[in-house]
């Protein structure tokens, strides 16, 4: 598993041409609508060629660098979730019979190769297999599973991340962790743009092999994507201090804090639709129209609305600052207990697609800042109390 | 080139509703029914406290507490309160009919390690039929128990659940029921006033004993407090909470409870794990 070489955009077209003939549905970073989204694509011309985008708290916007890069931005509104775990989904179909009602088969899903994921994406991939694959004695989601089982990844490093971007706080970008079948690291020559591509797995191995415009990397190749990689890392703009975040957070929950953000938030559940790591869902049920099936429909949901936690009597968190407080907790804290792991990858993602601004991370350092817990209480034996 | 992912694994679906035939209705009160449903394979095994995604076909699917003795599998027995879409639609069902099942699910009532000990049920409404199958197994094995208590509170005399059940246990020597009502009618000659009351006056020795409550959530905090001010150990009351499930799988995130997932973390957990957080406001 460590073929490598490097390939230029010619290259990159006959690597995603491969993926085509062996069966994939290959998806990869379009614009779309003053935006970088993903889409089906077939070749390069298809990627944002010489494009970048500027994020802000609130804002986003496409420039035209000219420079022929084809991965010179970071990520959009969407995130690779709206493939192995569609916004909306027949997860389940019946038809009736004659002594009742039985299971409909449903049909086989896509196998898709992600091409240009990034660091906190496959990170954020590697987050939801923990909430839908199979563990321990847990069922695996068989909708996520059968999308997620065959996917071929094409991950790509970070040369330029964007102004929200906090993966160093994270641990998870800009430089691209494991769980892809091949790396790419884009840097600008004299003889123009070429990619260093790093397998990581057999069936990478198997892609490069193939690729007739691929030439061995050569020591200043890796020289040059190890420059361009530190360089990235060194810049990575925002941050978060995630010392002690789960007891912070946990043991602020009564904070007024989180008054003062819910003074801000609309509520719009933005945040939830963009995170690459939210998974929440709601089934609607649908009968046909002749009473003769039934579906039923996942569809994504948030914790940012009032039906979301509604018991008969009422919904559970009325107030906005009770919402803002369940998704960051959650997010930042309970995740841990539930999953192992941190909910938020550090993509940027909810700041910039927050109408008002809210950033996550200025959040956090506001409680930080007044941390209502008392003293850590120690035991008769000196021993700090865990509580 | 072996580029194509290998052929897909074959899952069984957590999400795929087993269809039940309906084998009984019985009324219970005005709005509360019990369904006994019969299992494709002829068993239907869970532990007390289990709830099951009971799903009416097209209409929609909602999380119901097995009611049932868990000695007899052959049936799943669940009791009902019709309170909306598709709770109410359940009690349209008739004989015959075919409802879909997913579980059981859930974290079990405890009361197979209890024993030894004095065991106290504190039920409100509704909960005293996610009880009902606990009080079987504890009363199926009697004499591996100390003091048998079982408190109940129901709005009203007219909404006492298995009252005649409860009149049963009542008439054993070896079981106390006491029993409240929040408004009283005049035929009424039993106690008024939340079930809480009742802590105090029952025959248990509260070091020694296992509490075992489900009621509403406001309920559950008080009934708590009060046995732990007696004395029981918080971490031998339990409770079973509530939240809104799409799931039970620990798929759709609605359960959410702080740290916990109700669906598969609970919904029975020791009243040790929960108590500081049913004082925080809209966890
Ligand atoms: C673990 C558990 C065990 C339960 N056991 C029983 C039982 O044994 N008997 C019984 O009568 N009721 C029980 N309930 C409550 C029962 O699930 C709700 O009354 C039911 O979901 C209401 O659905 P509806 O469509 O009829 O009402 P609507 O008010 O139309 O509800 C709409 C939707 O909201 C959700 N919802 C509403 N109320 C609740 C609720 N209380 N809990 C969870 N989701 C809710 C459901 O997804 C429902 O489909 C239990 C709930 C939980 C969480
Ligand atoms: S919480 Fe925000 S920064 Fe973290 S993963 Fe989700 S969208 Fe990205
Ligand atoms: S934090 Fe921003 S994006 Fe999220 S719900 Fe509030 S207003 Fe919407
Ligand atoms: S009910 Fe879906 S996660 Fe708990």
């Amino acid at each position: 598993m460590t073929a490598s070489g490097v390939i230029d955009r010619a290259g990159l077209d006959e690597l995603i041409a491969a993926l085509r003939n062996g069966g994939y549905t290959t998806i990869g970073p379009t614009i779309r609508e003053g935006a970088i989204v993903y889409n089906e694509i077939s070749g390069t011309s298809d990627l944002p060629v010489g494009w970048t985008d500027q994020q802000a708290p609130g804002g986003y916007r496409l420039e035209h660098l000219g420079d022929g890069r084809m991965f010179g931005y970071v990520v959009g509104p969407q995130s690779w979730k709206r493939f192995l775990y569609p916004q909306r989904n027949v997860i389940w179909s019946g038809v009736v019979t004659a002594d009742g009602w039985e299971t409909v088969t449903p049909p086989e899903p896509p196998t898709y190769a992600f091409i240009g994921v990034r660091g906190c994406e496959l990170a954020a991939i590697a987050v939801q297999d923990r909430v839908f694959l199979a563990a321990g004695d847990r069922a695996a989601d068989p909708s996520y599973a059968a999308r997620r089982e065959g996917a071929f990844i094409v991950a790509v490093n970070c040369a330029d991340p964007g102004a929200n971007c906090f993966c160093t706080s994270m641990g998870t970008g800009p430089v691209a962790g494991p769980g892809h079948d091949l790396v790419l690291t884009e840097t600008v020559t004299d003889d123009g743009v070429v990619l260093l591509a790093e397998s990581g797995s057999a069936r990478g191995d198997a892609l490069l092999a193939s690729l007739a415009a691929m030439r061995p990397a050569e020591i200043a190749d890796r020289e040059r994507a190890a420059e361009t990689m530190a360089a990235a890392q060194a810049t990575v703009p925002h941050s978060m201090d995630t010392t002690d975040i789960h007891d912070l957070l946990l043991g602020n929950l009564e904070h007024p804090h989180w008054e003062a953000v819910a003074a801000r938030c609309l509520g719009c559940a933005n945040c939830t639709m963009v995170c690459p790591t939210c998974f929440c869902g709601t089934v609607t049920d649908e009968l046909e129209l002749d009473g003769g099936g039934a579906r039923r429909v996942r569809s994504w949901d948030s914790c940012f609305t009032l039906e979301f936690s509604y018991i008969h009597g009422g919904s559970i968190r009325q107030a906005g600052s009770a919402r803002y407080r369940q998704w960051l907790t959650h997010k930042l804290a309970s995740w841990f207990d539930q999953f192992g792991t941190s909910g938020c990858v550090g993509c940027g993602r909810c700041i910039t697609w927050c109408p008002v601004g809210i950033d996550l991370t200025a959040e956090v350092a506001a409680i930080r800042a007044s941390d209502l817990r008392p003293a850590v209480p120690v035991a008769a034996d000196g021993t700090e109390v865990n509580l | 080139m072996a580029l194509l992912a290998e052929p897909r694994t074959a899952l069984l679906d957590p999400m795929e509703p087993v269809p039940f035939r309906v084998r009984g209705i019985r009324d219970e009160l005005e709005d509360t029914f019990t369904l006994e449903l019969e299992p494709p394979n002829g068993r239907f095994e869970f532990a007390p406290g289990q709830y099951t995604m009971l799903y009416s076909f097209g209409i929609g699917e909602v999380p119901i507490s097995v009611s049932g003795d868990a000695s007899r599998p052959s049936r799943l027995v669940q009791t009902i309160r019709g309170v909306g879409a598709v709770t109410r639609a359940l009690r349209n069902v008739r004989p015959g009919d075919v409802v879909g099942v997913r579980g059981p699910f859930g974290t079990p009532w405890p009361v197979d390690g209890a024993t030894g000990r004095d065991i106290v049920f504190v039920a409100g409404g509704i909960g005293l039929a996610p009880l009902r199958p606990a009080i079987y197994r504890v009363l199926e094995r009697r004499d591996h128990y100390g003091q048998v208590v079982v408190l109940y509170g129901a709005r009203s005399p007219r909404e006492l659940l298995f009252a005649e059940e409860l009149q049963d246990w009542g008439g054993r020597f070896d079981v106390t029921v006491l029993v409240t009502v929040d408004n009283a009618d005049r035929a009424w000659y039993g106690s008024v006033g939340v079930v809480t009351k009742l802590v105090p006056r029952a025959p248990y020795e509260p070091q020694n004993a296992s509490a075992f409550v489900c009621g509403p959530e406001i309920m559950m905090r008080f009934a708590g407090q009060e046995l732990e001010s007696r004395g029981v150990a918080p971490e031998q009351i339990f409770v079973s909470m509530e939240r809104n499930m799409k799931c039970g799988v620990g798929f759709c995130g609605h359960c959410q409870f702080a740290t916990k997932l109700v669906c598969r973390d609970g919904p029975v957990f020791p009243f040790s794990e929960v108590a500081r957080l049913l004082t925080v406001r809209e966890v």
